[in-house]
């Protein structure tokens, strides 16, 4: 049987028919076109699929699209603002490194966005401890911990 | 799509739920986090008929203080809330330890304290918590509800006492003893990963500083939560000096767990790290205990 979702992914509501089994991650890639969002182990290891819900990082990929219905989600495409200029935190990432075939890049980007709100001068164990749940094969960690030190560091970072 | 086609309920209220479950029997599944069940599924390792989504019901959720001055908490309360709150720190701190060292915080945001306990993983700290501080489950079906005892509830890997036409309502902790000391203590290969061995400490005081009572309970050393009675009843009585724990230690390492082995650690490695987590773990205890007297 299909079922209603209705929803908004960054500030914009959408309305779709699918299948019980269709889970969230594989909706906002093939459904919404939202392709910033990536898949890489698909059981909730590597944090690639990481999206917020309703502010909350979680794993898109260990959730149902159906389960998402009246609520609020928010994906890398929703980070930069209306004209196309890099959130800070992107900004940060640009500066230093902290990415380098970008894969794990924006999982890594929206478990970032709630933790720097809750903690919006982490130390460095914080910031690695907040990073545990993302595996990056390509930088070896220290630019992603250095991106999210200058972003912490530099509030207004310039756009 | 990753997981066998299903159809999918999501009641908004528990009586409802608890239908649905009766109606489906075996043939349903819960859907709490679903942070292990949908991998499970993923994988096709489970093909349920139906899914029965626990998420849209009120009530479910939250953590309360007892009459008793326990802690009560719904089934479905996430674990970043179990985490973050302050009454778990003050009342339970154990749990409050075990807690970061549960998966990952995106995880943890989304899995529940009752899906944990129910999924009942010989690796998980959740289940080994619920032993070592006697907690007691609240079990809702179309007939009522049932009291279980931790060391009952659990019987055996990925096993407890839950019918398929139950659903696990609730979870009290026992309010804290006083004079007691506490530790959960992990060895993980990567932070958020299942731990390869891992124990909970809680030892209690006498007015004259020797151990009344001491709990030593093993995750991922054993089918489910090991309950070391007889390391612990060692040192009932005992000062809790290096010799005393030390000997807790290597009884409790060399007789009462059992572990398999597997990819990451031999089963000696595993003895090996359960010798030294019960040292570490008991010698945190015995020092909270003399620091935090209530
Ligand atoms: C990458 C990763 C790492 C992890 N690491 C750890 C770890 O280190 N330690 C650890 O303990 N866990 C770990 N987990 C598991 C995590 O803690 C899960 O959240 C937990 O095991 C299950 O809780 P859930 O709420 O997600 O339950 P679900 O996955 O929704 O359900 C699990 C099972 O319990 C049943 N169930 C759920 N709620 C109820 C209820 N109220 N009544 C009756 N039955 C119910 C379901 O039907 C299902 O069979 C990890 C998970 C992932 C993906
Ligand atoms: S794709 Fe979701 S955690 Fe890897
Ligand atoms: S930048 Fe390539 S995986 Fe992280």
């Amino acid at each position: 049987m299909m079922h209603t979702v209705k929803l908004t992914v960054n500030g914009k509501e959408y309305e779709r028919q699918v299948e019980p089994r269709l889970l969230l991650s594989d909706f906002i890639r093939h459904e919404l076109g939202l392709t910033g969002t990536h898949v890489g182990c698909e059981h909730g290891v590597c944090g690639a699929c990481t999206i917020l819900f309703d502010g909350q990082a979680v794993r898109s990929c260990l959730l149902l699209a159906v389960q998402a219905h009246g609520h609020e989600l928010g994906t890398v495409e929703g980070l930069a603002d209306s004209a196309g200029h890099l959130h800070p935190l992107q900004m940060a990432f640009w500066e230093a490194h902290g990415l380098q075939c970008g894969f794990c890049t924006p999982g890594i980007l929206m478990t970032l966005i709630p933790f720097m709100a809750e903690n919006p001068a982490p130390n460095e164990m914080e910031i690695r401890e907040a990073l545990s749940g993302n595996l990056c094969r390509c930088t070896g960690y220290q630019h992603i911990v250095d991106a999210v030190r200058l972003a912490t560091a530099t509030e207004s970072l310039t756009r | 799509m990753k997981p066998a086609p299903f159809d999918y309920a999501a009641p908004d209220s528990l009586a409802e739920a608890l239908s649905l479950a009766a109606a489906h029997g075996s043939d349903g599944k819960l859907l709490a986090g679903g942070q292990s069940l949908i991998p499970a599924m993923n994988f096709r390792l489970l093909q349920p008929a139906i899914l029965i989504d626990l998420n849209r019901i009120t009530g479910l959720g939250g953590i309360e203080r007892t009459a008793s001055g326990g802690l009560r908490m719904g089934a479905m309360t996430r674990q970043a809330q179990v985490e973050r709150d302050a009454r778990v720190a003050q009342f339970a701190p154990l749990l409050a330890e075990a807690m970061p060292q549960i998966a990952h915080p995106q995880i943890r945001n989304r899995g529940t304290i009752g899906g944990s306990m129910v999924h009942a993983d010989p690796a998980a700290e959740l289940p080994v918590v619920a032993v070592a501080l006697d907690a007691v489950f609240e079990v809702a079906s179309q007939h009522g509800r049932r009291r279980i005892e931790a060391k009952a509830f659990f019987q055996s890997l990925f096993m407890v006492d839950v019918a398929p036409d139950e659903i696990l309502a609730a979870i009290e902790f026992p309010a804290w003893p006083t004079n007691s000391g506490w530790a959960f203590v992990e060895v993980a290969r990567r932070r958020g990963d299942y731990a390869l061995a891992g124990v909970a400490a809680v030892v209690t005081l006498d007015g004259g500083g020797k151990c009344r009572h001491a709990r030593l309970v093993y995750l991922n050393l054993g089918d489910g939560p090991v309950d070391a009675q007889v390391a612990a009843g060692l040192l009932q009585n005992e000062s809790l000096t290096p010799d005393a724990i030390e000997a807790a230690a290597n009884h409790a390492a060399a007789h009462e767990i059992d572990p398999t082995g597997n990819i990451h650690a031999s089963a000696d490695f595993q003895r090996h790290l359960a010798r030294v987590l019960t040292r570490r773990a008991l010698t945190t205890a015995a020092a909270r205990a003399t620091h935090f007297p209530s």
